[in-house]
């Protein structure tokens, strides 16, 4: 099936007489390019980057949303903006689509100003909520967006076609949408922020509250696309998921990007080769905090936390802890995560 | 753009059965309700318009226009009121421009007080000589007749206290003087003669009831004043109160489903469809200018329903006032559309859209006319109803099905209309601008 939706796509989105689509990506598939019909239907060396934003800032009252985040997409790259509730993710993605207006910097989408149309035919937005008609069918409702991008006849009825297949929902096309499962509502409402086939994707948190095989299936779905070379940007709290999909990540808190670049590079930029150490251990809790608090280390979820540098590290702090009178019950050694470097540099959970 | 939005609101009417069944076969249950209740009946008290007109200008005539304007409970016009204050006085009616005023609704009863009234004012029947007062009446109201027909009397008898005595002293000797054998038998049996003359009127407006039929000439025995009655607007007509129920029960349904069939923006708000639909190249503009147009067709196609419905079990004479229908109802459609939109823009949630919604509509329908007729509702009741699209819409439907005037005598219900929902929708556009960015 995929192999269909990369013809499809491709044949969509690139000029039959681009010449350097495969360099770069192997025999797997063409780069995408440019329309035809696009004002920036020129070579790939002078096409200006998918999305650009600058300094955005974004205050709702006293709370400040954005407090001058910039970041760069570029062509085929998937980017992970990682945060918890309440980070801002959301909110940049709203002003990347237009759908707030900042009070501060701005976001180009290939050199246009979002909002234009040009922009907004770039741009795919996949919002969080489902943000579906409830009453009309899965074909239906693509068929419904479709137009609102402008699509009709023979190339909306193709779109819908294919946007069906990737969702793997062809078979339940004439299904009113309000009966679908979970997971499949989160699938259609993802065909529907590509129906147009954008170049950029925004995707908000796409698997908030399904189940993991309707999760699998879904990152099925962002590795197609992305297969296909739709540049996208990715919002989570879950740190699996950016590591699993994302080429970058993005670390937001506090409407401000604290860290950014590939996962690996994070962790070795912030714990160095440094590993950390999960213990959890059987005595009063007064002692036990006392005791983690000593040695630099934190309690989460009531098991003891510390990062060290070397493994042989491990027996010294363990013989400390039976001299403190803590009898050891397990003990995790693992390399540092996204989680990690998150906590590390804010102090708080992903999932806070 | 536009078309994509109505066809995507269509398709989810058209699944949503329960918002289907309540805008079509409710309002058609409460019309039918209040049709078959109300349909012949009234009982209610209000100061009449009457159309004065005195051809004779005797001393009796005059006695009775200065009892008839003493009386409170009318409002005597001996000329149509001109709009310009300052200007000179228009002419006084005459018998065939006040007909004219009738037919055009201006006034339900005009009363023509004939020459030679004078020489015989008190007649105790047509049949006894004497000529008769012409009563010209719009059959769509029953009880400005009845009231004006009654109220007459009473100003004839107070009102010319001299010819009362005069003509009782003619009609006792006529009848009972000198009380001879041979006079009183004269005496009994004209008396007789008049009881049998009541007693057969009697039966034959019995009769006429019983057929379900408003005599046109009715020719009752009301007084010593003789009065004809003539019907001059609507006399054809079936059942005088179907057309306007149609359109006052249809008007308020409409403003209902208008209503809540615009609060599906804030159900498209609330899911975040209403975002997603604005990131595409559809505007807020266009957006709401097709759900404006959606709820136009919407709203029409109910009083198409409505009027069919009348048309088919209430004999509703649709299908020759067809250009008059079409033309009010896509008014009033336009007109209620664009208020369910203000409505919607207004509110914040579904259920503060109901509130406010059921609260406004009911009282638009109340003091606009959809409930009771506004000419039975005091004077300020009856000019606070012109603030209303019920009134308008209910005085346009009245125009073509009651009164029969052509399409071109609507403009000022076609003008008011679509001034209202052109106000009203760029006022909704504007509030709306809180959904377009954030």
């Amino acid at each position: 099936m995929l192999s269909r939706l990369e013809q499809h796509y491709n044949e969509s989105l690139s000029p039959p007489s681009r010449q350097t689509s495969a360099e770069g990506q192997g025999n797997r598939m063409n780069v995408p390019s440019i329309p035809q019909d696009s004002p920036h239907s020129s070579s790939s060396l002078l096409e200006p980057i998918p999305l650009e934003v600058v300094s955005l800032a974004k205050r709702f009252g006293q709370v400040t949303a954005l407090d001058g985040v910039s970041l760069e997409l570029r062509a085929g790259e998937c980017l992970g903006l990682l945060g918890p509730n309440g980070a801002g993710k959301s909110t940049l993605i709203r002003g990347i689509v237009g759908r707030v207006i900042p009070d501060a910097g701005r976001v180009s989408v290939f050199g246009f100003p979002a909002n234009t149309s040009e922009a907004r035919s770039a741009l795919g937005w996949v919002p969080q909520e489902l943000a579906l008609y409830p009453r009309l069918t899965c074909s239906e409702n693509l068929a419904a967006f479709g137009r609102y991008h402008g699509l009709s006849g023979g190339k909306l009825k193709e779109s819908v076609a294919w946007c069906l297949d990737w969702a793997a929902l062809a078979d339940r096309a004439g299904d009113l949408a309000k009966n679908l499962s979970g997971g499949m509502k989160r699938r259609l409402n993802m065909a529907a922020g590509i129906i147009h086939r954008p170049r950029v994707v925004l995707m908000d948190e796409p698997t908030v509250g399904v189940d993991p095989q309707s999760r699998n299936r879904i990152f099925e779905m962002i590795e197609a696309l992305r297969g296909q070379g739709a540049a996208i940007i990715y919002t989570t709290h879950y740190m699996e998921e950016a590591e699993r999909l994302c080429d970058r990540v993005a670390i937001i808190d506090h409407g401000r990007i604290i860290a950014q670049g590939a996962h690996e590079e994070l962790i070795r930029s912030v714990f160095a080769q440094r590993s950390q150490v999960l213990a959890h251990f059987d005595g009063p809790p007064g002692v036990i905090g006392a005791w983690v608090e000593q040695h630099a280390g934190r309690l989460l979820d009531g098991a003891a936390e510390f990062t060290i540098e070397d493994s042989t590290l491990i027996a010294g702090l363990l013989d400390d802890a039976a001299r403190s009178g803590l009898k050891l019950l397990d003990i995790t050694l693992r390399r540092p995560n996204l989680e990690s470097v998150f906590l590390h540099l804010t102090g708080r959970e992903l999932r806070d | 753009m536009i078309v994509p939005i109505v066809r995507t609101a269509i398709v989810s009417l058209r699944r949503d059965r329960a918002a289907l069944a309540l805008s079509f076969i409710l309002p058609i249950t409460f019309f039918s309700i209040f049709a078959t209740i109300f349909g012949g009946q009234h009982d209610s008290t209000a100061k009449i318009n009457v159309i004065l007109v005195d051809e004779d200008h005797s001393r009796a005539s005059l006695d009775l226009v200065c009892g008839l304007q003493r009386e409170g409970s009318l409002a005597i016009h001996t000329r149509p009121s001109s709009k310009n204050k300052s200007a000179a006085p228009l002419p006084e009616y005459t018998s065939l421009t006040a007909e004219t005023a009738v037919k055009d609704g201006d006034a339900p009863v005009a009363l023509i007080i004939p020459h030679g009234f004078g020489d015989n004012p008190i007649s105790f029947g047509r049949d006894q000589g004497g000529v008769s007062i012409q009563l010209l009446n719009d059959s769509s109201d029953m009880i400005a007749p009845q009231m004006v027909a009654g109220l007459l009397q009473k100003a004839g008898m107070t009102s010319m206290p001299e010819v009362m005595a005069e003509k009782g002293m003619k009609y006792t000797d006529q009848y009972i003087g000198g009380l001879t054998p041979a006079q009183r038998k004269r005496m009994n049996d004209n008396l007789e003669r008049m009881n049998g003359y009541l007693e057969k009127l009697r039966q034959r407006e019995d009769q006429q009831a019983a057929a379900g039929d408003t005599p046109a000439q009715a020719s009752s025995f009301a007084g010593p004043i003789a009065v004809q009655s003539r019907a001059v607007v609507g006399q054809n007509k079936r059942n005088p109160m179907i057309s306007f129920y149609a359109a006052g029960i249809g008007v308020m349904f409409l403003l209902f489903t208008a209503s809540g069939s615009a609060g599906a923006l804030l159900d498209e708000a609330e899911s975040g469809t209403l975002d997603r639909v604005l990131s595409s190249r559809v505007t807020m503009t266009t957006l709401l200018m097709g759900k404006l147009t959606f709820n136009t067709l919407l709203a029409f196609t109910q009083l198409v329903v409505m009027f069919l419905w009348a048309s088919s079990v209430f004999k509703l004479d649709l299908f020759t006032h067809i250009p008059g229908f079409v033309v009010m109802g896509l008014c009033t459609a336009f007109a209620v559309a664009a208020f369910g939109m203000l409505l919607a823009s207004i509110c914040r949630t579904r259920a503060q859209l109901g509130a406010l919604s059921t609260l406004l509509i009911l009282t638009m329908s109340a003091v606009g006319g959809s409930m009771f007729p506004r000419f039975l509702m005091p004077q300020a009741m009856q000019k606070a109803g012109l603030w209303t699209i019920n009134a308008w819409a209910i005085d346009g439907f009245t125009k073509v099905f009651w009164r029969d005037l052509p399409v071109r005598e609507l403009w000022p219900q076609v003008g008011v209309l679509l001034a209202v929902g052109i106000v009203l929708f760029v006022v909704a556009r504007r509030i709306a601008r809180r959904w377009e960015f954030a």
